[in-house]
């Protein structure tokens, strides 16, 4: 697109972004998956009325949705300035900040800074961000043991599985697996353990507290940072996030340069929209701030790291640099009929759902991950329940036309559909061609019985697996018009 | 009034009866229709795959078609979001704002067809019978991008003998989507299957909409199972009068 001339690169995102197959593929096999299908159903229909009743609720919903908007693009207009005043004032207030260009700068920011403590173990808060740069793997080759204290991260870690949703990240598991999971991976985990919510959470408190308690390195993301006075915000519903960020000696909070808000004012507005899209809560339990080191009181060591991999070159697309306004509600992946019915995992990134197929392709580059904006039937429920008005089918659309756009210049465009689309481009141009070609497309109507068509060749094949076509008419609309108005009225 | 028909390229190829159903409504309530010649594909198509380049000629020849024409009328919600939303974005993508802003003229002119009888023309009841019983797709595009709301239903309800049955989870997409369903066709079939059968739990003999497209899918599904279940575009429904049956 012409909005690319000119502007400066940046560097591309590394870490959990891209998927080892297509998603096609990924999605395949996730729809044969008989229980995950089912998880996924209960859950997000569950989540689906919650955040439908309480935002119901809020006679000025609409009002807050376009002021979210408004800060996030305000924000994004003067982010170096807002980056930079975040930086004086956590220093001014005891912390240090360190900038990483991409994931591998981030964690060997965060390993070495861990080693300096000497510990071997760290705590964390649960982080969309530490996942993205894959600083649990990271730390592991450092020889430091991370510890999952979010439950569902915790499940995760536990089942050496992926997170497949941004704020329930084990939705994919019943609390059947989750019980079985327990029983195999925890240490030190009562056998009788039944599948009752309680006693799960029971369990997971048991084995949690003694992490809390012998931890002297901290790790968290961070949902928002206020750059006037250089205050840090983690929002949670369990507790566990205030203990990781209240009891070690060391904190070491790793942010998305986008998470930067100016001013108190802009969160007051973000503390209202995000509890009731994500949660489907008024409020969430826990909400923490802490500005820079206060002596004698909670960490007495803290770092802050600004990540960029991949932000900057998302916020020099003028359409797609909205996706970075997302305050990871994950709103729209609960009404999106797509992920209702693949789950995350068939997205290949830690961001899953509407808002990762517009937002990992812009992280990695478009061609690191090519199928994902095609991931979408467009049908702009994302768009609806979006707390910042992203517009996300209209970046998704963009992104398509980035894709083929590339390909274009590069002379690598999937070569059936580029043909295709210049044919019918160049006919229906013309009316003359146009009717010539609905003459041909009845050379079809012999492929019909009983009024309809079963069978088509590639790539209708796709269509035709579960879907029989309408036989073409003998007369087109256009044929039926003139003989009518030729006729002498 | 003089209407000026988009009967969309999929009407006019495989479903002309919905184009001449269109008329038919239209000539019976007193208007008078214009089908300009010159008409062919909104494009919708090529800008959804991310063939903007290959749309633009498309965005040209609907402006240059219709842009002297005071009001037009499309029976699809998704063509019409198509006109109003990305001809002005594709124009724009492509350098040619002059274009733009004539494709924006043009674009708010254009009405889906629920929306032209209720809002434009100020009807609901408009003297149909139709004796079926009859659920009601709402589509993705009438509903979000157009935000024509309940209008269907407003209409429908006042045809002579129909039995309007609700469709349960109506709001949630049939899993079309252009050629979503071509390159993810196993995930649009798992949504298709979802509709299909909120569609058959209403036991309803037709299940209607205001887009060829999505009726398409749908009753592509229902046909292959043999459910006995026929789609049925908004449009032909009110066109059906006693006299017509």
């Amino acid at each position: 697109m012409s909005t690319y001339l000119g502007m400066p690169t940046a560097p591309e995102g590394v870490g959990h972004l891209r998927g080892s197959e297509p998603f096609p593929a990924a999605a395949r096999r996730a729809l044969a998956n008989t229980q995950l299908r089912h998880n996924l159903a209960m859950a997000t229909a569950t989540i689906r009325a919650k955040r439908a009743a309480v935002v119901a609720e809020v006679p000025d919903w609409e009002e807050l949705r376009a002021a979210g908007q408004a800060a996030k693009a305000g924000a994004m207009r003067h982010l170096d300035r807002y980056l930079e005043q975040l930086e004086t004032q956590v220093q001014a207030r005891g912390g240090h900040v360190h900038w990483a260009t991409d994931a591998v700068a981030a964690n060997r920011i965060v390993t070495d800074l861990v080693a300096a403590t000497g510990s071997r173990e760290v705590v964390k808060v649960k982080s969309m961000v530490t996942d993205e740069i894959g600083l649990n793997e990271a730390l592991a080759v450092a020889g430091i043991t991370a510890h999952e204290t979010d439950l569902a991260e915790l499940i995760i870690q536990l089942g050496h599985d992926r997170p497949s949703h941004i704020l329930v990240p084990a939705i994919h598991r019943n609390r059947a697996e989750i019980r079985e999971i327990f029983l195999r991976e925890m240490a030190g985990v009562d056998p009788a353990l039944t599948d009752d919510p309680a006693a799960l959470a029971e369990a997971a408190r048991l084995y949690l507290r003694r992490r809390f308690l012998a931890a002297r390195v901290g790790v968290s993301g961070a949902n928002f940072a206020i750059a006037e006075t250089g205050t840090l915000c983690v929002v949670e519903s369990e507790g566990n996030g205030r203990m990781c960020l209240t009891l070690p000696d060391t904190l070491i909070t790793v942010m998305g340069i986008e998470k930067v808000l100016p001013s108190w004012e802009d969160l007051a507005v973000f503390l209202q929209l995000l509890p009731r899209s994500s949660t489907g809560e008024r409020m969430n339990p826990y909400t923490s701030m802490w500005t820079g080191v206060t002596p004698g009181d909670g960490p007495q060591q803290f770092h802050l790291v600004l990540l960029d991999n991949g932000r900057t070159a998302a916020l020099a697309d003028e359409t797609g640099r909205q996706a970075l306004h997302c305050i990871r509600c994950s709103a729209c992946l609960n009404v999106c009929p797509v992920y209702e019915r693949v789950g995350g995992h068939a997205y290949g990134s830690v961001y899953p759902g509407p808002i990762g197929a517009v937002l990992s392709p812009q992280l990695t580059g478009v061609e690191e991950n090519a199928s994902l904006p095609y991931a979408s039937s467009l049908c702009g429920a994302c768009y609806d329940v979006c707390p910042v008005k992203i517009d996300i089918p209209s970046v998704l659309v963009h992104l398509r036309a980035r894709h083929v756009d590339e390909a274009r210049k590069e002379r690598r465009l999937p070569h059936a559909e580029a043909i295709a689309m210049a044919a019918a481009s160049w006919v229906m141009a013309e009316p003359r061609r146009y009717s010539a070609a609905q003459r041909a497309a009845r050379l079809g109507r012999p492929l019909g019985r009983r009024g309809r068509i079963g069978q088509l060749p590639p790539p209708l094949s796709a269509w035709a697996q579960a879907r029989d076509s309408p036989v073409p008419p003998s007369q087109t609309f256009r044929q039926w018009w003139r003989d009518e108005h030729r006729k002498p009225s | 009034m003089r209407i000026a028909l988009f009967v969309t390229c999929l009407a006019d190829t495989l479903y002309p009866s919905v184009g001449r159903a269109t008329v038919r409504l239209l000539e019976r309530l007193g208007h008078q229709v214009e089908f300009p010649q010159g008409q062919t594909c909104c494009g919708q198509m090529h800008i959804n795959t991310g063939y903007q380049k290959e749309a633009l000629p498309l965005v040209r020849r609907y402006v240059e078609t219709f842009e002297e024409c005071e009001v037009i009328v499309a029976p699809s919600g998704s063509c019409v979001g198509s006109v109003r939303h990305q001809h002005p974005m594709v124009a724009r993508a492509c350098g040619d704002e002059n274009l733009a802003q004539r494709a924006e003229a043009a674009g708010r002119r254009t009405f889906e067809l629920s929306q032209l009888l209720v809002d434009v023309l100020g009807v609901d009841d408009v003297g149909a019978y139709y004796p079926h019983r009859v659920t009601y797709h709402p589509t993705c595009h009438s509903l979000r991008m157009l935000r024509v709301g309940d209008r269907p239903l407003q209409l429908l309800r006042r045809v002579e003998g129909l039995d309007l049955v609700e469709l349960p989870d109506a709001d949630v997409c049939c899993g079309f989507g252009g050629t979503f369903a071509l390159k993810n066709s196993d995930t649009s079939t798992a949504m298709l299957a979802d509709k299909m059968r909120r569609v058959l739990d209403t036991r309803a003999e037709v299940c209607s909409a205001s887009d060829s497209s999505c009726l398409m899918h749908i009753g592509g599904g229902l046909s292959r199972l043999q459910t006995g279940v026929k789609t049925v575009h908004l449009a032909e429904i009110l066109a059906a009068t006693r006299a017509a049956t």
